[in-house]
């Protein structure tokens, strides 16, 4: 486009018009802003830590070996780092799962008008504001040995003794499905008011059973928007940090890769080693997202009739 | 779930090719047009889990809120003496009024630059194929699907080493990198959802690209730009990971304190203390909310074009 300005006049014009049919007109200016963040603040800063990443403390070298990749040695070779990749994959694939399955059925029975449809609604949302460090508080008030929940198990002989629902993996857990559920119910209802209700109607006239409804005629047109709402809400339960540090077992079950990106960052100093989990940690991640995306691209693609 | 009507015909025709499981009528004995009085159990189990999540978060606020009026609460149902002293001592020992002030300024901020930031682009996105554009859209797309500690900890190394550190300007400045994406992501399917031709016919009528933008586009702008507004104060208010990062006791918003009071050397502060801070918290939250809906709807991002009819 600053090509345009260099050019004498008669020709910028013939060369402005077939810049512009190939859709290069001005308004590309309007890119210019956001761009520019995204390459100060997202692109430059992982430059920036993937040069770091190669620049170890001379400890890590002499502990490890491998020159200039002696912290890529050192994660794979610490087990007590390297661990921690199937403790984050353990802790967030089986709460993305829940998440995602759970909230079929649910979207699936909310999708009809019922009175008072629109509080429940408002009620399932809630939890967006309460915060993870509000919930982790509450689940440790709540479900721990003094709380209301182990007491009215004591209480009514279902157990002898306080069971222990928090500080280890379960309470993680269920911090993660309190956050992440509401957002993928939301998400596949959503998907789901996208999908017109006529096709199951015409179904049902030809004389599917409920079952093979949702088999033959739901669940194939909700599969891709079920593929996005599970990637979304395992980045979600990825970078769980806050809460497996306050409500689970920190240094044993839940000792997830965030928490080791933070440690070598704040409490050891060793930029270099933060940024190479911290890296890594995006690596593992996004391995996740591209299998099911992978997955993704064998179902069903189009319009589901419900809209426009 | 059945209507009646449909299935007492369904009964009668033979099965059909792609439905393996032609529905019998649950009830033979119902006239067509009624519903059956009891649910299914499919509806009851769906229940009882919403009955479950809900116990668990009435237990979760209540058992929060009750700690924070408790003047000491061990080995009973309820705390045997209420008091708001709690309150008192955590406004004091925190200096609440700054966080406060510190939260909601960093918050606006963030949705006005990211809303001045990103809505041009996601203009530029929903009308116009260029070359590259794939890559632009990858580019905008990463920031929401790369974890925040990932890019947050060589993004907070950069912040320290240019001297932001702990500063407020690098708070809003991290929390821009996911938000910005996630205006444009939000706002270029609304951006596509209105009709290109009414800006084509305000042309053909004489309108310059100025009034273009604020007699056409703009009103139609604005409740998707109130509606991902919201959802960018909700996102900023409770994020975590990129705030504390890079924040230190004067640019410290209300989550991060709360983290920092729960994790401070020596055991962490009081219960109770914490407790009345989260109630702030989720007070505060529910205040902003409450006044934002009465204007927006955030569901107007999505469109829906009918209700189901399943009924």
């Amino acid at each position: 486009m600053t090509s345009i300005a260099t050019k004498p006049p008669k020709s910028s014009a013939s060369l402005k018009h077939r810049l512009a049919e190939r859709g290069i007109d001005a308004r590309l200016w309007l890119l210019l802003p956001a761009i520019a963040l995204a390459l100060g603040l997202f692109v430059y800063p992982f430059a920036y830590g993937f040069g770091l990443t190669v620049q170890p403390l001379s400890s890590t070298v002499d502990t490890y070996g491998g020159g200039i990749f002696a912290n890529y040695v050192a994660f794979f070779k610490d087990s007590f780092v390297f661990d921690s990749v199937w403790i984050t994959l353990r802790l967030a694939l089986p709460a993305a799962l829940f998440n995602v399955v759970a909230s079929i059925p649910l979207a699936l029975k909310l999708r009809r008008r019922f009175p008072g449809k629109r509080t429940l609604q408002a009620l399932l949302v809630l939890p967006i504001t309460l915060g993870t460090v509000l919930t982790a508080q509450g689940l440790l008030i709540f479900l721990g040995r003094q709380g209301w929940l182990n007491r009215f198990l004591v209480d009514a002989g279902i157990v002898d003794e306080p069971v222990q629902f928090v500080n280890n993996y379960l309470g993680v857990f269920l911090s993660l499905v309190i956050s992440g559920l509401p957002f993928a119910y939301l998400l596949i209802s959503s998907y789901l008011s996208g999908i017109d209700p006529v096709l199951e109607s015409a179904a049902q006239t030809l004389g599917a059973g409920w079952g093979a409804r949702f088999r033959r005629i739901t669940l194939p047109l909700l599969a891709p928007g079920l593929a996005t709402t599970f990637i979304l809400t395992f980045v979600l339960a990825f970078s769980v940090f806050p809460s497996a540090r306050l409500v689970g077992d920190a240094s044993g079950s839940t000792r997830v890769l965030a928490l080791m990106a933070y440690r070598s960052f704040a409490e050891q100093l060793d930029y270099s080693m933060a940024s190479t989990i911290a890296i890594l940690m995006g690596v593992v991640e996004l391995i996740v997202v591209a299998i099911v995306f992978f997955g993704r691209s064998f179902l069903y693609r189009g319009s589901t009739g419900g809209k426009g | 779930m059945a209507t009646t009507a449909q299935e007492a015909q369904t009964a009668k025709t033979a099965p059909v090719r792609g439905a393996s499981e032609p529905e019998a009528p649950r009830n033979p004995s119902r006239r067509p047009g009624e519903k059956s009085l009891m649910a299914a159990p499919s509806t009851w189990f769906v229940w009882a889990g919403i009955v479950v999540f809900f116990l668990l978060l009435a237990g979760i606020v209540t058992s929060v809120v009750v700690d924070s009026f408790g003047k000491q609460w061990f080995t009973t149902w309820l705390p045997p003496e209420w008091t708001l002293s709690w309150y008192t001592s955590a406004w004091d020992r925190f200096n609440l009024t700054h966080i406060i002030a510190v939260t909601l300024l960093v918050a606006f901020a963030v949705i006005i630059l990211s809303i001045v930031i990103g809505l041009p682009a996601a203009y530029v996105l929903a009308r116009s194929n260029f070359p590259g554009k794939r890559l632009v859209t990858l580019l905008f797309l990463l920031p929401i699907l790369i974890p925040p500690i990932t890019y947050g900890i060589p993004l907070a190394t950069v912040m320290y080493n240019l001297g932001l550190g702990r500063t407020l300007i690098a708070v809003i400045l991290v929390n821009l990198v996911p938000s910005v994406p996630f205006v444009i992501v939000t706002m270029t399917a609304f951006i596509e959802q209105i009709n290109p031709s009414i800006e084509a016919a305000a042309r053909m009528s004489g309108a310059r690209t100025r009034q273009v933008l604020t007699r056409i586009l703009a009103p139609l702008l604005v409740p998707g730009i109130l509606a991902a507004s919201i959802l960018v104060l909700v996102r900023t208010v409770g994020m975590f990971e990129l705030t504390f990062l890079v924040s230190g006791p004067q640019s410290d918003t209300l989550v991060v304190a709360i983290y920092r009071a729960m994790t401070s050397a020596g055991g962490g502060e009081a219960r109770q203390l914490i407790s009345s801070m989260g109630v702030v918290y989720t007070a505060m939250m529910l205040i902003v909310l409450v006044v934002a809906l009465r204007f927006v709807n955030p569901t107007q991002l999505v469109a829906r074009v009918r209700d189901s009819n399943d009924d």
